[in-house]
């Protein structure tokens, strides 16, 4: 799937300081039932974001005016649970380019990779100065440099490397997904298959 | 040559290349397919021009969006209609072999790989579905994947994927009556968290695991995913064969001797190393029951809640607000609580020994008036064998009528919600918040312990009324 290549990028974040947010709240099952990827933006964090009626909650994070950007801080097991790519579609289609936790969940992590969403781990003590920053002002900015893979804290200066597979990081660098690669390897997977 | 352990042993067998500074890519053996995370995966390979590289190790059926009454009708629900159809359609157009709705061979992924002997020892086995973990039961790597990589499947029956450290679990000794492989899975997620396993492959061990049945390692490898690990493994013995032989598609006569010579080498080494090593008492389990929203807040079902004591911020928060969810208060005993839903069913749940547990079970008892109880069986295979083996009229008599196979309340996505508020017991894998229905709340247990609840109209200890 194509998305838009990652370099460095400097914004606000919206804060979601719940630990364990599985994929079920990311996008509620019923939301599913699209044979497209489009869209699911609307539908992300549903049922925290609206009352069963529809209306919105005023005390959920991404109802709330005062804070925007395109970086999402979770709690320590972002996106446990179930396998849907959906999830990170949903992340990606409302905006949002970086996921920040102190802890992912393997296929969530995965998915978010495999679609131009950059999944950032950084120390719980760290987390907790993201979310202490956002409370203090909601308008701080943050810096996410993948070439250098440093996450700096811009109004203190405060910064924290991250780690990502070398591979993956060349593929979010330039737009690129695991298919082509992998359908140019057609002839050493038929040399396999016959081995 | 160094020790291995079995997973290593399967995992090198299908390295097909190591990506330099990055991951392997390993092969894949057999990919089940359903209508939720396929789509969009047959469509990007459309625009990419590429046809289903190897659709003869495809196999699809429909299940997660799929009414469990009138299977006969068309899909009342447009969305879920054109989502099964589009899967139809895209088995036909590139030749992947379709398990229909109301066909023989219909039913939840899971369940229906293994009854028709299409998972077997030593193989590789994903799905777009994270319970995939199940077929890790046989001995075999089974792992749920995203939609991009059922992309990467259809196109090239190859995956990218790091490969993960090893776990091993160990549980010793003897299952209590009315202890079942449910409990041993909330159990262990009880005491290693809901991301313990996370980047990590489990092996189960011990005499308590040996001797489950090839029904109830499924259970337990099933909720591997439950703890955050990628899968669970079991190494394949005499269980395990006895249950492949003889099924539709495994090997038969020679090949059946040949593929026992190399199953026969599917365990770990003696002296293999795992990364994480765990050991558990098998007398130490009781039935378990969750009480908050995620399946490692369970406990035995005659324990009363944990206290917030000793967490603290964020950790304290979200205690709070899980325990606000279920309208459940600190210290409170389970035990006595109201039911209002009993679910019986799911890739985790939804077996004939499932079925044959409860309908024992409640055998010359009745339903509890306040209780709505769907009993959804996995598979049609499972929905015929419970007929023969005569259970429908003793679940009839009990109050309890059965339903037709699917994915159901499990994860609600067709009519089977359970309402804003109530109260479910049910065999399935996740209490997530609105995992049943919005705003539903979900009690995790075996199907005995649901049993019990659905004939008292409380929660209860099954062990009581044995
Ligand atoms: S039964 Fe539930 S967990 Fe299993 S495949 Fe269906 S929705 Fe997923």
């Amino acid at each position: 799937m194509a998305y838009d290549k990652f370099s460095i990028i400097n914004t606000s974040a919206v804060p979601l300081p719940y630990e364990n947010v599985d994929t079920d709240q990311i996008i509620p099952a019923r939301f599913l039932k699209a044979v497209e990827r489009k869209g699911f933006g609307d539908n992300l964090f549903r049922d925290w974001r609206y009352e069963n009626d529809g209306s919105p909650k005023a005390d959920f994070p991404l109802n709330n005016p005062k804070y925007s950007g395109k970086i999402l801080v979770g709690g320590k097991n972002f996106g446990s649970g179930s396998s849907r790519e959906h999830a990170a579609w949903a992340i990606y289609d409302y905006g949002f380019r970086v996921v920040v936790s102190s802890f992912f969940a393997d296929i969530f992590k995965g998915n978010a990779l495999n679609n131009g969403l950059l999944p950032v781990v950084v120390s719980p003590e760290f987390l907790e100065k993201i979310f202490d920053q956002i409370e203090k002002d909601a308008d701080s900015t943050f810096e996410v440099d993948l070439p250098n893979q440093v996450f700096t804290i811009t109004a203190t200066g405060e910064s924290t490397d991250f780690e990502i597979n070398p591979y993956k990081k060349h593929c979010l660098q330039n737009g690129l997904d695991d298919i082509d690669y992998l359908v140019e390897m057609k002839e050493q997977i038929a040399e396999f298959e016959q081995a | 040559m160094t020790a291995k352990t079995l997973f290593d042993k399967i995992w090198d067998a299908h390295v097909v290349k190591e990506v330099e500074g990055g991951p392997n890519v390993l092969y894949i053996d057999r990919h089940f397919i359903h209508e939720v995370t396929s789509p969009v995966a047959f469509l990007g390979l459309k625009t990419r021009g590429l046809k289903v590289y190897r659709p003869d190790q495809t196999t699809a059926t429909p299940d997660h969006n799929v009414p469990t009454i009138n299977q006969h009708l068309s899909i009342k629900d447009e969305l879920s209609r054109n989502q099964v159809d589009m899967l139809k359609k895209n088995c036909d157009e590139n030749g992947i072999v379709y398990h229909g709705l109301g066909t023989e061979g219909h039913g939840v992924v899971h369940i229906i790989g293994p009854e028709m002997g299409l998972t077997q020892p030593g193989m590789t086995i994903v799905c777009g579905d994270s319970h995939t973990s199940t077929h890790g039961a046989f001995g075999a790597i089974a792992f749920g994947i995203g939609t991009s990589e059922v992309e990467m499947v259809l196109a090239s029956q190859c995956i990218m994927q790091p490969k993960p450290k090893k776990m091993r679990i160990t549980v010793n000794g003897t299952l209590d009556k009315g202890v079942t492989a449910k409990d041993i899975a909330l159990y262990i997620i009880s005491k290693i968290s809901t991301s313990g396993g996370t980047g990590h492959f489990i092996e189960y061990a011990g005499s308590a695991i040996t001797s489950l049945s090839m029904e109830g390692r499924m259970t337990l490898c099933n909720l591997s995913i439950e703890s955050g690990a990628r899968g669970g493994m079991i190494a394949p013995d005499e269980t395990t064969f006895n249950y492949v032989k003889g099924r539709q598609f495994a090997p038969k006569g020679e090949d059946w001797d040949k593929a026992m010579e190399k199953w026969a080498e599917l365990k770990s080494d003696e002296d293999a190393v795992f990364d994480t090593d765990y050991t558990f008492d098998a007398a130490d389990i009781e039935p378990m029951i969750t009480y908050g929203t995620n399946p490692g807040m369970g406990i035995g079902v005659s324990q009363t809640i944990p206290t917030s004591e000793g967490l603290s911020g964020t950790d304290k928060t979200t205690y709070q607000k899980s325990l606000q969810y279920m309208g459940y208060n600190e210290g409170d005993a389970m035990k006595g609580k109201p039911v209002d839903f009993v679910f019986l069913g799911s890739c985790t749940n939804g077996r004939i020994e499932d079925f044959r547990e409860f309908a024992a079970f409640v055998k010359g008892k009745k339903k509890a008036d306040n209780v709505t109880a769907w009993l959804v069986p996995g598979s049609k295979a499972v929905q015929n064998q419970i007929e023969a083996e005569g259970l429908v009229p003793i679940l009839e008599e009990a109050g309890f009528q059965l339903r037709q196979p699917g994915c159901s309340a499990c994860l609600a996505m067709n009519d089977d919600k359970i309402p804003t508020g109530k109260y479910s017991v049910s065999t399935s894998n996740r209490n997530f918040e609105g995992r049943q229905g919005p705003g539903a709340r979900t009690l995790l247990a075996s199907p005995l312990t649901a049993a019990a609840a659905a004939v008292t109209g409380v929660i209860a200890d099954p062990r009581e009324m044995m």
